[in-house]
Formats: C-alpha cells, structure tokens, sequence
C-alpha cells in the first residue's frame, strides 16, 4: 500500500454568454419621488451577486451614490424579458443593459436638472454624492431628489430609461461552418496537488493554485467569494457527486440527501487564487464575469493530477475510489508518472 | 389524535402552542409560531440547515419533536441580533462573505454559536467538527470558518 502523489493542471477558455438568438438581457431604471432609483431586472441573484453588480454599475452610469439605488430583481411577470442567470453571462449582458437603461435616465434626469437651474443639460456633471452641478460651478448645483421631483410635480417629465444589450446572431458560414458564438471568453488555469491511496482508491486534495482572467473584477470580494466556492463545486463534481453511485445500475443508486455524496468542510483544501483583469472591450466597465469558469478547470485537473499519481487515466465523472481500482487492477499496479518540480 | 400543549421559551419569549403529537420542532417554530429563520432541507437530519439550539445545544429541528421540548430554551437565528446591532457572528458572516444564497446560513450560525458558547477559543479543527453536519452548496466552507475563527477573536478581544 501506498499513497501517490500527483500533479494535475487544466487551461480553460470560457466563453461569456451564448448565441442562440442574440442572447438578450433587459433592464428598466426610473427614479422615484425621492430621488432614488429603481432598476428592475429579471436576472436571477441567488448568491452570486447580480443585484450588487447591477447596483454598482446603475450607480456609477446614473452618477448617483450606491445607497439611492435598488435593484428588483427576479419576477418576470413586472421585469423586463431577460434569458436568465446561466452560461456565465449575467455580468456582461445583464450589466451592458443596464448601462443603456441608466444612461438614458441620467439624461432625462439632466434636463430636469437644467430647466431647474435655467442652463443648458450639456454643462451639467455629478458628484456620486446626490448633487448636480454646473461644470466648473460647484455653487451652482441642485440635489438628485429637487430634480427628480421638479421632473415629477412641476415638468410633467418620467426621470427613466430603457436598456436591452443584444449580439447580432451570428450567422454559420456552410462552407466551413464558421461562426463567432460568444464575443468575450474568459480565461483559467488551475493546478492541483492531491494523492491517491493505491489500496483504497480514496483521492485526498492537498491544494488548488490557480489563474483567473475574467475581464474587470468590478467586486473583487464577490470575485474571490465565487472562485473559493465554485473551485469547491468543482472538486465535489470531480470526486463525489453522482445521483447513480452504485455499480451496475440506476436501481442501486441514491435516493436522498443520506446517500448523495459531497465534500464536507473537513474536506477542503487550501485555494490560492490570483485574478488578473483585462477588461474587455465590449464588457460593463470592462467585466466578464467568473460564472460557470469558478468550477470547470478544477475537474480535468483532477483527472490530470490522478493519472500523474497513478498511470491511469479515468474518463468517466466522478472519479470514486471503485473507479480508481477498478482501473488500477486493470493495469497491474500504481505507474506514477515523471514530476515537474 | 388529540394535539398536546406545549410550553418552552423562543429566543427568550415563553411561548405555549398546542402541537400533533408528531409534529417536529421545526414544523411548530415556522408553521406554529412564524419564525421562518430555521430552514427546511433535507428533513432527515442530514443537511443541518434546521439547526436550532435546545438549552444551548445545537439540535436538527426536524428530527426533534416538539413534545419533547416542554420548559426548554430553544434558540433561533432571529434571536442572534440585538436589535439594529448584529450578532458578533452575523457580523463576521457578513464581512468574511461567509454567505451566497443564504439557505444554510441560519443552521450555520446555530451551530457556530452553539460551539463559540461552549468553547470561545476554537481551533480550525474544531471549527471544522462543530459544521460538519451542516451542508453549503455555494461557499466551499472556507469563508464560513474563517468568518467563525474571526467572530471567536473578535469576541476574545471585546472580553479582554
């Protein structure tokens, strides 16, 4: 018996979003009698940060502080159409709409402001801070909140906008099947460290390093949170998780939360990550996103790292210890392959 | 059957419900008294996400029956805060982003506290063994027991 070390990397290249029908996201952002902004969405949070981003990015585009923005996310039956939070696009095609809504706002919502001030929507900037000034003229300036309600109970004027972000279909050329699906991708590359027990087939994790290149991080936590987590998802997608677990067939598999096998907390290993940002030219202020890229590399690493460790090589997910000797039986033995330092 | 009274105290409120003889913890703290903090998961005591203390103790609430709860001090994640002012560990939740979708954060927090009430000065080992019958689908743990280590010195300095 003995316990093999190995060492497995996987480079991915993630595509942002996808092409079937141009992909659209819709966002609808109106200002209130308080001078707070609503966006409405139908995008999905569920925890990995959508209502933040889109807040940040309505925020910033609209010139407004963050705290006088909501983001109502979620209910198509009051949000604009949205195809929905999957295929890692929410940042960039959520976020892309909703700086078209926000622009539009800001700009009914500097007229407002000009006819106010008697001077003309071209000359006025924000401070981030609520107020809108003259350029050069901080003195002359009004609140967010006295323009918003001139524009409501004096002007007779909706302070909103309306934003779709859509990429133009891509076309299939019939000659060599040509096409371009997605205009940004996103980048990875992930190491792992782990050992394997030639005897029982149980697959330890030592450590994760690993590269992300995923455009403009625009909530560097958030970023980090959803790479921890979805590096975790990724190995228990490797190792552990199958609703049919059970040789030879469906019959024997699981059939609740007891027999459905995930990594616990005291099965983690240690994540160093390094994010590198290039923003893209077509992303909200640069971002793409980590999506589904926080777990994909982790599964062909750990594929590599086992036939580093052991010689064989194992196609099928997850790779469970009756996997490993069944295949190491298969093979004569443990073959641990040349390291690189 | 005929339905049994119950008495026992809620995040320090005595509260007396009449319960079905089977009927859990759980189902009596979110149906009988809307205290919608704990969570229903797996409902065989393998996700953690009910976790509620009884007299202290971290328990799952749908495998405890409320009968069995008559004079206890049961505990839940809406007692944590003192009003406006956070809990010192849903403040390190919040900081470490110890949370994404936030379905296995209330039988988290339960169990952290029940460990940080008994042993202020945890280690990560120990950490690790008072979550590990709590399940997370989104964090890969790492920021949760980071965020339990935080709140335990956090709590050790406030002491000092």
């Amino acid at each position: 018996m003995a316990r093999h070390q190995g060492r497995g990397m996987a480079s991915i290249n993630y595509p942002i979003g996808m092409n079937l029908g141009g992909d659209p996201s819709q966002a609808l952002v109106h200002a209130n009698p308080d001078g707070k902004f609503t966006v409405a969405l139908s995008a999905i949070d569920l925890g990995q940060g959508m209502k933040q981003v889109s807040r940040q990015i309505a925020a910033e585009t609209l010139g407004v502080p963050i705290e006088d923005v909501y983001v109502d996310t979620a209910d198509s039956d009051t949000g604009p159409h949205d195809m929905g939070s999957f295929a890692s696009r929410g940042t960039h095609r959520v976020g892309n709409a909703v700086i078209v809504a926000a622009k539009e706002a800001r700009g009914v919502l500097l007229e407002a402001a000009a006819e106010e001030l008697e001077v003309n929507a071209d000359d006025l900037v924000t401070d981030g801070k609520g107020n809108i000034h003259v350029r050069g003229a901080a003195s002359k300036s009004i609140t967010v909140k006295a323009a918003s309600q001139a524009a409501q109970f004096k002007q007779g004027k909706t302070i909103s906008g309306r934003g779709i972000f859509l990429i133009p279909l891509s076309t299939v050329n019939p000659e060599t099947g040509e096409m371009s699906p997605v205009t940004a991708y996103a980048h990875a590359c992930l190491v792992v460290d782990l050992e394997v027990c030639d005897e029982t087939g149980d697959v330890k994790v030592n450590k994760l390093t690993s590269a992300y290149e995923l455009g403009r991080a625009l909530n560097p936590k958030m970023v980090e949170q959803q790479l921890v987590g979805g590096a975790w998802m990724g190995m228990s997608h490797a190792l552990y998780e199958t609703p049919e677990p059970y040789y030879p067939n469906p019959e024997h598999g699981g059939r609740d939360y007891n027999e459905y096998l995930m990594p616990g907390p005291g099965d983690i290993a240690p994540h160093d990550i390094t994010v590198l940002e290039r923003p893209a030219p077509d992303g909200p202020f640069g971002a793409k996103g980590p999506g589904e890229m926080c777990a994909n590399p982790v599964l062909p690493a750990v594929a590599n790292a086992i036939f580093n460790a052991i010689g064989v090589r194992i196609d099928t997910l997850p790779i469970t210890p009756e996997k490993i000797l069944r295949a190491l039986k298969a093979q004569g033995g443990a073959r641990p392959q040349a390291r690189r330092a | 059957m005929a339905r049994m009274p119950v008495q026992f105290r809620l995040n320090g409120s005595d509260r007396a419900v009449f319960v079905e003889p089977a009927e859990t913890l759980l189902g009596t703290i979110r149906r009988g008294l809307g205290d919608f903090a704990p969570k229903f998961g797996c409902g065989q005591g393998t996700c953690g996400v009910c976790t509620v203390l009884v007299d202290g103790e971290p328990r799952l609430g749908c495998l405890t029956l409320s009968v069995t709860c008559e004079g206890r001090s049961i505990e839940t994640a809406s007692g944590l805060a003192d009003g406006p002012t956070l809990h010192p560990l849903q403040a390190a939740f919040m900081e470490h982003f110890a949370a994404q979708c936030g379905f296995c954060t209330p039988g988290m927090l339960m169990a952290a506290k029940a460990l940080l009430d008994r042993n202020p000065n945890p280690t990560r080992v120990e950490v690790v063994e008072a979550i590990a019958g709590n399940v997370c689908r989104c964090t890969g743990y790492e920021p949760i027991i980071n965020a339990i280590l935080a709140a335990a010195q956090q709590r050790g300095v406030r002491r000092a």
